[in-house]
This record gives structure tokens, C-alpha cells and sequence, in this order.
């Protein structure tokens, strides 16, 4: 290509000659946010073209549900959004609940509300810092990362593990609640609205931030519907589709929040709905807390799902029976299928659990939030600049465990 | 709360709905895989069932040879009324079943996994290649008969066409956008080094259609 010797006489708005450059942006690269490889397309640093290619984090998690037991699920659903590790366990407690037709009790129900809630705020937290960082913010990454951390202590002192609990079970939580989980869990609540606050005041009158994120990785309303949005992402374009309010499950009918929506589906916007949803759900958390029971079981009374408590188990014959049952071969739910979902921390997380009646389950779908979210990041990205692409890509909090499984 | 579509599709659809089942208030839809486009056509236009939540599939093998092996899950909802539902359709191995890309957008990266992990080839799908595995990968993961301990072959290095037009451009490290003077190149001059850079060791090529430059550079000019 030839020059455009027609602007020869300013030399500064000459037009450099360019032809479509084809640029690897991944699968390792320093800026990105996850394990993912784009080809992009490129005129100049405008993208023409982006193909978004996932699956380096592929682990099997489907094929490897479908030779364990029910309960052997859980540490790999750890591991699926390993940000919000909590929302999964209770995701795919309540799916097999629903398979089975389990009721748990309601001190267990605030417990699992409490807990996912403190996972959402970290996965949120998280995200929100990430995205700061990556656009030169520094100092409310180290603040949010923080306060992160005292969530994390948190769920490590119910849990005994910061990261991968493997904390749920099919018919309850692994354990009740430590003695001073209340007070503890609000104990924290005031350090995240200041670290919130504080980051917020850094954040949102800074030029560089603005200009970076407003209007940048634009999405509108039908087009985020139609390529199977949810969570945030689908939120900041105007939609208000939250499950927990549209399909209340657990308690969520019994609290009282709103849900925050954007308006233009721009980076600027999931950032916002981001921050607004950790205030819900301290809002939510605050309410389980003041309503859960002080005390009484975590775990369903049924020996055919659940285990018996050890003392009956080397007492009864009941128990032995139970326990022995469940360890060799497993729970084993009716045969038939569900689709269950719940809110997690980037969306609709659903499973799609088939049971033919055995141990095992048949086959054990997850629909990833993040999965369907990714693939409306090509809309996002055309017509903006290469360097666009880290906020944007960002702002969608892809997490590479669970997109890819 | 899916009654109603459920209804609704055995209303318009007649005898092409196959069967309906209710579990656990999951309502589901069974039709022949001939209806599967005109059933998501319908489901997509007037019921308004606008959000594509997910497509899988299950495999079957003991259904052979009496009915199809794979049963394809549709699961919709609708944004405008709030309705959720399940289509599915059975196809047997090799068997093309129609995509709904043009329907929903949000299927195309469902397809793939589909193609992916079960084989089942969709009619119509625009970019049909494996998504979550590599272009090399010899079967299906997510079928009964794909054992979770196979090996894969190892994989040679690819042949890439095409890749001379990668970065880095020039006999240097590459980069060469800023450092070339324009003003120098249409001016006739041969030597294309930036002014602010200064002579370079080596010569240089042009970034596209400039003369080719082999023998020693002249001085750089201030």
C-alpha cells in the first residue's frame, strides 16, 4: 500500500499506509486476565477481528463427574469458578437436592445464603481490583485484595481451606457455623465499604479510568439476550436479570435488595454494577445473619443421602449400615433429570444433572456463566483498540476454570 | 412455569411434539429431529423464548439400534415473560442435526462444544471446529465409549501458512512502525531510517512496497 499523498501538506496528519495485521494475543500473555489465545485481526491498532479461542484450561470436569460419586463432585466444582469457590458448592448441592427432592434445614439454607454471598464479594472484589490494576490503578487492587483476604479468612475459619472448600454436601454443609461467625463475618463488612469507597474515590473522577472504560466494549441489550448473557455482563446493558430475584431460590424472597443495572454495557458500567452488587450483598448477608437460627441441624435427617454422625455410626447398626452404604457405593437418587441454577458470581451457573438411578451420576452438565459471556466478547471488542481489549476482557471476569471446565 | 409453552407447542406443532415430560418443574419437550429448526423457529419468534440459556447432549449408546444415541438438550427462557423450557431431539452417530445460530447467536459457541465433545455435525453452522480441544484430537471425550484414561497421539508441529506476515517485520527485532521517515521514503530517497533513531546497522527493508535496500547505508541526515 501506498502512502495517502493526497494530506502531503501537514506531515502530521499523514496517513501511514497499513494492511490488515494478524496478531496471537495469548494464550500466555502478561496483561491477560486468563489462560486464553485471540487471534486478533488488526488495522493499525483498530481491531477488525477477533477470534476468542478457550479451552487451554480444559480439565475433563464433565467426564470426570461421571466415575465418582455424587459427593466426589464437589472438589472438582472447587475448582470450576475458582474465585467464588462457594457459589459452585451450593450450586451443585442444590441441583442434586432438586434431582433427589431433598429438603434441607433452614439453619443450613441462611448458612449456605451467608456463605455464597461473602464468595460473591470476593469474586467481585477481585474482579473490580484486577481491573483497576490493569489500567495503571495499582492502589485499590492492594486495597480490595485486602479486604479479599479478610473474607477469605473468614470462609477459612467456617471451612478450614482459604481457596477450594469443599465445603457443601448433598443435604447439607459440611459443618455448622463456628461460634463467632456472625460476629466476625460483621466485623469485616465496614473495612470492605471503606476499601469500596476509598477505591471508588481514587477511581471514578480519574481521567485516564474514564476514558479507558466509558464507551469502551460496548454490548447492547438483545444482542447480550441473544448470545446468552447473564450475570453482570448481561445487567450492565439494562437487563435486570439477577436469578435471585427472577427465580428466587433458597431465601432470597425473604430479603430485601435490588438489583443494579446498567445502561450502555460498557466497561465503566460492570465496573459499577460490580461494586453496587457487593453492597447487596452485604445487604443480604446482614439480613441472614439477623435471621438464621443460633442453632439446630446443618444437615437433612435422611440416611439414604446423608451421612450419620460418627457416634451413631460405631452405636447403631443403623448407622454402620448407613455409612458403609454411602461410602461404597454412594447416594443414589431416583433416576430422571434436572436443569437447576442459581446466581453465581458471573451469572447463571446451571447443572444439568442426569441420574439413571445409581451412584453415579450419568451425566453432569455445567452451564458456565462465563462460557456464554466470553463468546459475546468478539461484539465487544471490533471496532475498538488493541489496548482495549485488557479492560474489556477484564471487565467480563472470564475465570479460565470454569469457561473451559 | 413452562406449562404454558409447553401447551402452546403441542398446539402449533401438532404431532411433530413427540413427547412431554414434568420433572421436579422442569417441563420438557421432545421432537422428531426434522422439527428441531421449526420447533426453535417457533419457540424463538412467537413465544418470545429469546434467551438462549444452554445446549447440551447426552449420549445413549444402549439406545442402539432401536433409537438414536445422542439427545440434544435445548434449555430456553424468555426475557419478556419469564417462562423457562426444554426442547430435545434425538440424532444418531453421524447424523446432521440443523443449527440454531441463525436463531439464537448464542448457540454458535454451543455447537462447537457439542461437534467437540459428542461429534454430532450441525447443518448450517457457520464456523463449525473444535472449541475446548485441539484440531488433533482423535475422538470424542463426552461419549460412553471414549475411555477416561486413552492417550492421544502426540501432536508434530503445525504448518501455519500465511506466517511470514507475523511480527517481526524487519531483519531487526521487528517493530518498525516509527522508525521509518516517511517523509524521506516520498521524497525517492532509499533508505528508510528514522531521523529521531538514527542509522541502524544492517539494512532494512521498506514496511510494505518501498525499493530494496542491500548495499551500505549513506549518512543519516540531523
Amino acid at each position: 500500500m501506498e502512502p495517502n499523498y493526497e494530506a502531503l501538506e501537514d506531515e502530521h496528519t499523514l496517513e501511514l499506509p497499513s494492511e490488515p495485521m494478524r496478531l496471537n494475543m495469548g494464550p500466555s500473555h502478561p496483561a491477560m486476565h486468563g489462560t486464553i489465545r485471540m487471534v486478533l485481526d488488526l488495522d493499525g491498532e483498530t481491531i477488525l477481528d477477533v477470534d476468542v479461542q478457550p479451552g487451554y484450561l480444559h480439565r475433563g470436569f464433565e467426564k470426570s463427574c461421571e466415575r465418582g460419586t455424587y459427593n466426589q463432585v464437589f472438589p472438582y466444582a472447587d475448582r470450576l469458578n475458582y474465585v467464588s469457590p462457594m457459589l459452585n458448592n451450593v450450586g451443585f448441592a442444590l441441583a442434586v437436592e432438586k434431582l433427589i427432592g431433598l429438603e434441607v434445614p433452614e439453619r443450613c439454607t441462611y448458612y449456605r445464603t451467608v456463605l455464597g454471598e461473602l464468595a460473591r464479594i470476593s469474586d467481585h472484589l477481585t474482579c473490580n481490583g484486577a481491573t483497576a490494576m490493569e489500567l495503571g490503578a495499582f492502589t485499590p487492587f492492594l486495597w480490595l485484595i485486602k479486604v479479599r483476604d479478610w473474607v477469605w479468612d473468614i470462609l477459612e475459619q467456617e471451612t478450614g481451606a482459604r481457596l477450594t472448600h469443599s465445603f457443601g454436601r448433598i443435604g447439607g454443609m459440611a459443618a455448622p457455623p463456628t461460634d463467632g461467625f456472625k460476629e466476625s463475618t460483621l466485623a469485616i463488612f465496614g473495612e470492605i465499604d471503606h476499601a469500596m469507597m476509598e477505591s471508588e474515590a481514587l477511581l471514578m473522577k480519574n481521567r485516564i479510568f474514564l476514558d479507558r472504560t466509558q464507551g469502551i466494549g460496548n454490548l447492547s441489550a438483545e444482542d447480550a439476550i441473544a448470545m446468552g448473557c447473564t450475570g453482570v455482563v448481561l445487567r450492565s446493558t439494562g437487563a435486570d436479570y439477577d436469578v435471585r430475584k427472577a427465580y428466587p431460590y433458597m431465601f432470597y424472597d425473604r430479603f430485601d435488595f435490588d438489583v443494579p443495572v446498567g445502561h450502555d454495557g460498557d466497561n465503566y458500567d460492570r465496573f459499577v454494577c460490580r461494586f453496587e452488587e457487593i453492597r447487596q450483598s452485604m445487604k443480604i448477608i446482614r439480613q441472614a445473619l439477623e435471621q438464621m437460627p443460633r442453632s439446630g441441624p446443618v444437615v437433612a435427617d435422611d440416611l439414604r443421602y446423608v451421612m450419620p454422625d460418627k457416634r451413631e455410626v460405631y452405636s447403631t447398626i443403623e448407622g454402620t449400615i448407613a455409612h458403609f452404604k454411602l461410602v461404597m457405593e454412594g447416594l443414589k437418587p431416583p433416576p430422571g433429570e434436572v436443569y437447576s441454577f442459581t446466581e453465581g458470581g458471573n451469572g447463571e451457573l446451571g447443572f444439568y444433572i442426569v441420574s439413571d438411578g445409581s451412584g453415579t451420576p450419568y451425566r453432569v452438565r455445567c452451564r458456565p456463566p462465563c462460557w456464554y459471556n466470553l463468546q459475546a466478547c468478539r461484539d465487544m471488542l471490533v471496532g475498538d483498540m488493541i489496548a482495549d481489549i485488557i479492560p474489556t476482557f477484564g471487565s467480563i471476569n472470564m475465570i479460565g476454570g470454569e469457561c473451559d471446565r | 412455569m413452562g406449562k404454558k409453552v409447553v401447551e402452546r407447542l403441542q398446539k402449533d406443532l401438532g404431532a411433530a411434539v413427540l413427547a412431554t415430560s414434568e420433572h421436579r418443574g422442569d417441563f420438557e419437550v421432545r421432537v422428531a429431529k426434522k422439527d428441531w429448526k421449526r420447533a426453535a423457529t417457533l419457540l424463538r419468534g412467537e413465544l418470545e423464548m429469546d434467551h438462549i440459556i444452554d445446549l447440551t447432549a447426552v449420549d445413549y449408546p444402549e439406545r442402539e439400534p432401536e433409537e438414536p444415541r445422542f439427545e440434544l438438550k435445548l434449555i430456553l427462557r424468555s426475557s419478556k415473560t419469564g417462562h423457562r423450557i426444554r426442547i430435545a431431539t434425538r440424532a444418531g452417530d453421524g447424523e446432521k442435526v440443523d443449527s440454531l445460530t441463525s436463531l439464537w447467536r448464542g448457540a454458535n459457541w454451543a455447537e462447537r462444544e457439542i461437534w467437540d465433545m459428542f461429534g454430532i455435525p450441525f447443518e448450517g453452522h457457520p464456523d463449525l471446529r473444535r472449541i475446548l480441544m485441539y484440531p488433533e484430537f482423535e475422538g470424542f471425550p463426552l461419549r460412553k465409549d471414549y475411555p477416561i484414561g486413552k492417550t492421544q497421539p502426540l501432536v508434530p508441529y503445525r504448518e501455519v501458512e500465511g506466517i511470514e506476515k507475523l511480527p517481526p517485520f524487519g531483519d531487526d527485532e521487528g517493530q518498525p512502525w516509527g522508525r521509518i521517515d516517511w517523509l524521506a521514503r516520498l521524497r525517492g530517497e532509499e533508505v528508510q531510517v528514522s531521523p529521531a533513531i538514527g542509522q541502524q546497522t544492517g539494512g532494512r527493508r521498506a514496511l510494505s512496497s518501498g525499493p530494496e535496500h542491500d548495499g551500505p547505508l549513506p549518512e543519516a541526515k540531523e
